[in-house]
């Protein structure tokens, strides 16, 4: 049977994961995209766990917002990177210096 | 977990989606062990089947092939920093908890994960359902205005245009003597 913490432990790991993933891949903004999805993965491991652990429905229904937001993001994401991609031909967070003073 | 390391690792943008596919299908699995069906489903379907083909479509519509990590970033010492720090956090958390076994339940025959979610959703949680509704067509609206794209070769009429139209613009009216036989 499992325990809460090898859930927690789990999340934790991928949600150390997703933060090194933003950090380190500074070169590409799909990467850091998809390290934010890894990150909004790992809070609803958290919030699965503890709704089996405390039997509420409730983290559940959280879960299910999350991934909501977590959809509308991405979509809304990847549309302003297409749109970035075409006008600057990179997509290099460090090449996005336009707003410099 | 393995396939979550190998997202940020892979330098071929491709394999990284794909494993982050690898990684969401994992997570439903260990859902389903946790007994949330509905979500595991959920997330299968939202994310494997919606999100990460968007993923995969802008991936190769955008054809680049960047190492995705750096060899000499400087941001090295904070992602060190920042994961020996949520190691330290989960270790202390942990000594706290006492066994962290999940309780057995008994269900009662006939229960749903899905009505159940559904019965909450729908009572105590309409108000914020409702918008997330509307967080979802924002996002729509956001996703097709920011990349829409006007194309000069389309033949596009406008239609108010077309609707103030003055009866002079299109019609003229020519004056001519009838011819006397």
């Amino acid at each position: 049977m499992f325990s809460l913490s090898q859930f927690l432990t789990l999340s934790a790991l991928v949600f150390c994961t997703g933060i090194a993933g933003i950090l380190l891949s500074r070169k590409n903004l799909i990467i850091m995209l998809m390290s934010i999805e890894l990150l909004l993965l790992a809070a609803n491991m958290n919030f699965v766990a503890f709704s089996r652990y405390f039997s509420d429905v409730e983290g559940q229904v959280f879960v299910f917002f999350v991934l909501t937001v977590a959809a509308a993001e991405s979509a809304i994401g990847l549309a302003i990177l297409v749109v970035l991609f075409r006008n600057r031909r990179t997509v290099d967070a460090d090449d996005l210096n336009a707003l410099n003073g | 977990m393995l396939a979550s390391v190998a997202v940020i690792t892979v330098r071929n943008s491709v394999n990284a989606a794909l494993f982050l596919v690898l990684a969401f299908v994992m997570s439903a699995g260990l859902w389903v062990l946790l007994e949330a069906e509905f979500l595991a489903l959920n997330l299968i379907m939202v994310y494997v089947g919606a999100v990460m083909v968007l993923f995969l479509f802008v991936v190769m519509m955008i054809n680049i092939n960047y190492p995705s990590v750096e060899k000499e970033s400087n941001y090295i010492p904070a992602v060190a920093l920042m994961v020996m720090f949520i190691i330290a956090e989960m270790y202390l958390a942990f000594g706290s908890l006492d066994s962290g076994i999940f309780p057995e339940v008994d269900y009662a025959d006939g229960y749903s994960n899905t009505a159940e979610l559904g019965k909450r959703l729908y009572t105590d949680y309409v108000y914020p359902f409702e918008i997330a509704g509307v967080i979802l067509l924002v996002a729509i609206v956001s996703a097709i205005s920011l990349t829409y794209r006007k194309r000069e070769s389309a033949k596009y009429l406008d239609p108010a245009r077309q609707v103030s139209v003055h009866r002079d613009e299109r019609l003229r009216i020519v004056k001519m003597p009838a011819v006397q036989k």
